[in-house]
C-alpha cells in the first residue's frame, strides 16, 4: 500500500504546530497503524529527520497508552484502539490525517504526545477502595450478586486512553469519570467512599478544565472499550445522590 | 448543598434540566390553552380572563398569575445563565478545534445553544408583543386577546418569528426532553426507547399545536 500521511508536529508545548504530508509507501495491510507509523519514523530517521512523537507501550489494547485522532476519529474507523487498528481497514492510495487528541486538559507534549495527567489527578480524587493490607481474604468472603459484579466489570475496562474526551465536543471527561465511579461504587467493596468518591472526581474533572456533557453521545461512540453512554446516567444519580447525603 | 449545585457542572445541569422541565410543562398546557382559539373570541378571552381568576377566592385577582410569572422568570433566568456558564466551560476546554472535521451527532442536539438563543429572543419579543403590547402592530387592546392574536398572525413578520420560534422549541425539546432524564439519572439503557419516543411525541405535539394557530389565522380559518 501507498499512503499519504498528514500529520500533526509540533516540536514542544510552546511551539506552535502544523500539519506536515508524508508519503509512505510499502505498507502491507497486516501492520497495526502503529507499525505503519514505525516504518514513517524509520524512513524519517535515515533521511536525517526527526521522529513523529506518538505513544504506544503495550501495543495489544490494554493498557491505554495510544491515541491519535484519524481522520477525524478518535482511534480512527474501527471501534478499537489505534494499537488495534490495522491497515486493512485502509484502501490503497488514502490520505490519512493524524491528530493529536485535542482538549485543553490534555495539552501536547510534542507531535502527537499529550499529557494525560489529568486523569491520574481524578483517580487520586475517589478512584481507590479502603482494604486491609496484609494476607489476602478468601475469594467469597464478600458476596457480590452477579448483577453488580457484570456492572463493575463492564466499568472495569475502561483503559483511561482519553477517546471520550477528544472525541467530545466539549473536551468533557464524564464517561471516563463515570467508568470509573460505577466500577467502584456498585461493589460493596466501594462502599466506604461511595459518596466522597463521585463528588470529588467529579470536583476534580472540573477543576482540570473538561468540559461538561451535553449527551451529544460521541465519546461512547468512540470508546475502545465499549462503555456505554448510560454509565453517565448512572453517575449523575449517584453525584445527586451524594449531595442529598453529605452536608458539607 | 446550594453551593455544590452551583459549583459543579453536574449541578449547573441539574439546575438546567429542573427549569428546562418546569418550562416544558408550562409550554404543554400554553399550547393546549391556545387551542381554544378555535372555539371562538368569546370562549378565548373568557378563557384569558379565567386565568387571573384562577384561585379565586382564596387568591386575589391576579394572584395565581403572577406566581406563575415569578416562577417562570426564574426558570428562565436561572436556565440561561447556566446554559450561559456552561456553554463557555464547554468552549473553553476545547479551544482547538480538529482539522479533519466531521459532521456529529443530531442536528437538534447541535443545535441547543443556538436554538436556545433564539428562545430567548423569542421570549421577550412575544411577551412585549401579546401581554404588555409595547411593540404591538394593531393597535393593543388590554383584555381581547383573540384580537390581538389575529393582528399578530396578519402581518408576515409575526408569522416569521413566531413559527421559526416554534420549530426551535420542537428541536429543543427533541434532544432536551430526553437530556434532562439522563441528567436527573431517571434514564437507563432499558428507558431508553420509552424516553425517546416520549421526546419525539413532546416535541411533535407542541410544534404542531402551537404552529396551528397562525396557520389558521393565515388561511383564515380563524378571523
Ligand atoms: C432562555 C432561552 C433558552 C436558552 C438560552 C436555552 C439553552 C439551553 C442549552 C444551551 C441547553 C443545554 C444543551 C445541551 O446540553 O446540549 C438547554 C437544555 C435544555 N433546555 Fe433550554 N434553553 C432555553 C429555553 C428553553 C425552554 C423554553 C425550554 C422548555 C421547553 C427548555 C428546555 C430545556 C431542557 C429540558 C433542556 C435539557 C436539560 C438537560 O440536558 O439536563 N429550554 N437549553
Ligand atoms: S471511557 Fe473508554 S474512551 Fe474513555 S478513557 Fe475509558 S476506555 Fe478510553
Ligand atoms: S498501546 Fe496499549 S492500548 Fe494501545
Amino acid at each position: 500500500m501507498k499512503l499519504t500521511l498528514r500529520v500533526w508536529r509540533q516540536q514542544n508545548a510552546e511551539a506552535p504546530g502544523a500539519m506536515a504530508t508524508y508519503e509512505v509507501d510499502g505498507i502491507s495491510q497486516d501492520m497495526s497503524f502503529l507499525e505503519m507509523l514505525d516504518t514513517l519514523n524509520e524512513e524519517l530517521i535515515l533521511s536525517g529527520d526527526e521522529p513523529v512523537a506518538f505513544d504506544h507501550d503495550c501495543r495489544e489494547g490494554i493498557c491505554g497508552a495510544c491515541s491519535l485522532v484519524i481522520n477525524g476519529d478518535a482511534h480512527g474507523p474501527e471501534r478499537t484502539t489505534t494499537c488495534q487498528l490495522h491497515m486493512r481497514s485502509f484502501d490503497d492510495g488514502d490520505t490519512i490525517d493524524i491528530e493529536p487528541w485535542r482538549a485543553s486538559a490534555f495539552p501536547v507534549v510534542k507531535d502527537l504526545v499529550v499529557d494525560r495527567s489529568s486523569f491520574d489527578r481524578i483517580i487520586q480524587a475517589g478512584g481507590y477502595i479502603s482494604a486491609p493490607t496484609g494476607t489476602a481474604p478468601d475469594a467469597h468472603a464478600t458476596p457480590v450478586p452477579k448483577p453488580d459484579a457484570d456492572s463493575a466489570f463492564e466499568h472495569a475496562e475502561c483503559i483511561g486512553c482519553g477517546a471520550c474526551v477528544a472525541a467530545c465536543p466539549n473536551g468533557s471527561a464524564m464517561l471516563f469519570t463515570s467508568a470509573k465511579v460505577n466500577h467502584l461504587g456498585v461493589l460493596p467493596q466501594g462502599a466506604p467512599e461511595r459518596e466522597t468518591r463521585v463528588l470529588d472526581m467529579v470536583a476534580t474533572m472540573d477543576d482540570e478544565g473538561f468540559g461538561g456533557c451535553t449527551l451529544t453521545g460521541e465519546c461512547a461512540t468512540a470508546c475502545p472499550k465499549g462503555i456505554p453512554l448510560p454509565s453517565i446516567t448512572a453517575m449523575n444519580k449517584e453525584w445527586l445522590r451524594a449531595t442529598r447525603k453529605v452536608h458539607r | 448543598m446550594t453551593r455544590t449545585l452551583w459549583d459543579s457542572s453536574v449541578g449547573k445541569k441539574t439546575i438546567m434540566a429542573v427549569s428546562g422541565l418546569i418550562m416544558l410543562g408550562y409550554l404543554v398546557v400554553h399550547m393546549l390553552g391556545n387551542l381554544k382559539i378555535f372555539f371562538g373570541p368569546d370562549e378565548f378571552n373568557h378563557y384569558a380572563h379565567w386565568l387571573r381568576t384562577i384561585g379565586e377566592p382564596f387568591l386575589h385577582y391576579e394572584w395565581a398569575l403572577w406566581i406563575i410569572r415569578v416562577v417562570l422568570v426564574a426558570a428562565v433566568v436561572l436556565h440561561a445563565v447556566c446554559a450561559y456558564q456552561l456553554s463557555r466551560r464547554d468552549l473553553r476546554a476545547r479551544p482547538t478545534a480538529y482539522v479533519h472535521r466531521k459532521a456529529r451527532s443530531s442536528y437538534a442536539t447541535r443545535t441547543m445553544r443556538y436554538g436556545g438563543i433564539i428562545l430567548a429572543l423569542f421570549i421577550v419579543w412575544h411577551i412585549l408583543d401579546l401581554t404588555t403590547g409595547t411593540v404591538h402592530t394593531g393597535g393593543f387592546q388590554s383584555g381581547h386577546p383573540y384580537q390581538n392574536v389575529l393582528d399578530t398572525f396578519s402581518t408576515w413578520y409575526g408569522n416569521v418569528i413566531y413559527i421559526v420560534a416554534v420549530i426551535a422549541v420542537g428541536l429543543h425539546v427533541q434532544h432536551g426532553f430526553w437530556s434532562a432524564a439522563q441528567t436527573l439519572g431517571v434514564g437507563s439503557a432499558t428507558r431508553d426507547r420509552v424516553l425517546k419516543s416520549l421526546a419525539n411525541v413532546l416535541a411533535v405535539v407542541l410544534t404542531a399545536g402551537f404552529v396551528s394557530v397562525p396557520v389558521a389565522v393565515m388561511t383564515g380559518v380563524v378571523s
